[in-house]
């Protein structure tokens, strides 16, 4: 089901996060759109990949989690969704590059053999396509069954990326994707991520804040109270917020003041 | 940092006694610590050599190759406790691979919810824990008295290889759910988060992605369990019964090498053909060692990727 162009991709409704008793986030409210490029800024611990990770349910994972509140994606509220569904139609990008110790081809073929593909030759072309996609295909086509764990980190990353797309996602989520790499590598996911806009919906956390002016549409900026609970500040269109933000807070931030 | 290491020079050649006899007990102590390692790799070999030696000069082919004769002479070879070993470790791991295996995952991959969900899964949970450190600890006899009482006289297996494997599965179980258990833990958990995240279910995630890496260190929990089984003599004396006839089924009786051992020292006159013997036990756990090794790294190598 893709959404069409400036249709909303997810609707947040009062989402709250809780670890145990600790409350990481409160009260968000907002409309993330689709095929659009969504960046999450704030300082440490304000709960950015703690929100990124509540759109594919990884929050469930961590030992007495609690959700409040509801995100709807494509007008279905997820918590009704089959768990393996969403993830397969949310891709994650993790903050480190995490392949398996797999070869190449094994890794981008991982999520495809989940769901039940067999055929090798259908397998064979879904590693080419999501290879392609994620502009690695070039310099890995020749070593397809070599280690995944022997590339680079910016080509690990690539290959994550790769790994994700493989299973024909619509949304992508991506926590700090190049902070763990050098500047040209950094560089080159950018590029990848604009060219993914096209087909789909990324959200995207980032230190960076030349990196979230540049390279996205809207921007989310997250803070947290004296409880440690985050909360969102301000959201809007990317050029407004890094402008002329409403609030004196993001000024701040923004231009380095605090976080 | 150039200030303080002049100073500290300048500070050595004040104290340049205090140095010298520093020096002089280092040496010392190189030079004990150097003998310690040296006397103990000197007894382990003058060992292997005598036994070795000793057995080498009955080994022939007629020893491997003709079953033991039976009586206080302690004629014949040793052709048929050979294959009772092999039918022995084959089976007892058989046996307590998947148990051991299957738990390890349990407890690292699913008791963690289970434990929040009720108060009794926790304590079970706990319990088992507990148990399995505790059996690591029992001595193999215990096992073997366990095994004889409910394997061989209550569930009338008799002596067999059937009482004698399902004991032994007991005796190393521990020892596989620990190497398992530590496996399992050491796999990243960004390995288990990228599966999930890609819709991949709890189960798959573990088939094919967990077990494969943890793979190195289970298999060098199961060959090290190999190695228990193939030393063990007094688990088996009681529940594998001591027949130097070669096994027709599980419900038969058999003798293993190392029981053969024992059985040749301990109630014939043959303690050459013990000797014997004993030889071909170390020649196996040495190749099983360095099989350890070898297929470890290779593993590891394999799944690390650097192949
Ligand atoms: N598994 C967890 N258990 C308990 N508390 C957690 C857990 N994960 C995160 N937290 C807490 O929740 C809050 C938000 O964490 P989160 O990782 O979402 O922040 P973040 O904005 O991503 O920070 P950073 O920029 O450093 O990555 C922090 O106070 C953190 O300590
Ligand atoms: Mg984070």
């Amino acid at each position: 089901m893709t959404s069409e162009k400036n249709g909303h991709k997810f609707i947040i409704n009062n989402l709250e996060v809780f670890y145990g008793d600790f409350r990481a986030l409160k009260g968000i409210n907002m409309v993330i759109k689709a095929n659009a490029i969504t960046s999450i800024i704030g300082p440490s611990g304000c709960g950015k990949s703690t929100f990124l990770r509540a759109f594919n349910r990884m929050n469930d994972l961590v030992p007495n989690t609690s959700t409040k509140g509801q995100i709807e994606k494509d007008a279905l509220d997820i918590q009704m969704l089959d768990v393996a569904e969403l993830r397969k139609s949310v891709g994650m990008i993790f903050q480190r590059p995490n392949p398996f110790p797999k070869s190449i081809f094994d890794n981008v073929a991982y999520g495809p053999r989940a769901h039940g593909i067999k055929a090798i030759n259908q397998l064979e072309e879904i590693v080419e396509c999501s290879l392609r996609q994620a502009v690695l295909w070039d310099e890995v086509k020749d070593t397809l069954h070599k280690s995944a764990l022997a590339l680079s980190g910016g080509q690990q990353q690539r290959l994550c990326i790769a790994r994700a797309l493989a299973v024909n996602p619509d949304v992508l989520l991506m926590d700090e994707p190049a902070s763990a790499l050098d500047p040209i590598a950094s560089l080159k996911i950018e590029e990848l991520i604009q060219e993914l806009k096209q087909t789909l919906t990324v959200i995207i956390v980032t230190h960076n804040m030349q990196q979230a002016a540049r390279a996205s549409d809207y921007t989310a900026f997250f803070n947290m109270d004296d409880d440690r609970a985050g909360y969102l500040v301000e959201y809007d269109i990317t050029a407004k917020v890094f402008t002329n933000p409403e609030k004196r807070l993001t000024e701040d931030y923004i231009s380095g003041r605090f976080g | 940092m150039t200030s303080t290491e002049t100073g500290s020079i300048i500070s050595l050649a004040k104290t340049n006694k205090n140095y010298k006899l520093n020096k002089i007990t280092q040496y010392f102590g190189y030079a004990l610590v150097w003998a310690c390692g040296f006397a103990a790799i000197a007894a382990v070999f003058w060992i292997l050599g005598y036994v070795l030696s000793q057995g080498f000069q009955v080994i022939n082919y007629e020893f491997l190759f003709t079953r033991p004769a039976g009586g206080v002479s302690g004629e014949g070879g040793i052709s048929t406790t050979v294959v009772s070993t092999v039918y022995l470790v084959v089976l007892t791991l058989v046996i307590a691979t998947p148990l051991g295996v299957g738990a390890a995952v349990y407890l690292v991959e699913y008791a963690g919810d289970a434990v929040k969900e009720s108060k009794l899964v926790a304590f079970l949970v706990q319990a088992a824990r507990m148990g399995v450190e505790i059996l690591a600890g029992v001595p193999s006899i215990v096992f073997g008295l366990f095994g004889f009482s409910l394997f061989v006289l209550y569930l009338k297996f008799g002596f067999s290889l059937l009482s004698a494997s399902l004991s032994g599965a007991a005796l190393i179980l521990p020892t596989i759910i620990r190497t398992s258990e530590e496996a399992l833990l050491t796999v990243p958990r960004s390995y288990r988060e990228g599966s999930l995240s890609l819709g991949a279910t709890r189960w798959h995630t573990i088939y094919s992605v967990v077990l494969p890496t943890a793979m190195p260190g289970i298999v060098t929990g199961i060959v090290l369990s190999v190695g228990r089984i193939i030393a063990e003599t007094a688990i088996f004396w009681v529940t594998l019964g001591g027949s130097f006839y070669l096994p027709q089924s599980i419900r038969h009786s058999g003798r293993s090498l190392a029981l053969h051992v024992y059985m040749l020292a301990s109630e014939t006159r043959a303690f050459d053909k013990a000797m014997g013997t004993a030889a071909i036990l170390i020649l196996t756990i040495i190749v099983l060692n360095l099989t350890i090794n070898l297929v470890s790294r290779r593993l590891t190598k394999h799944i690390s990727g650097k192949v």
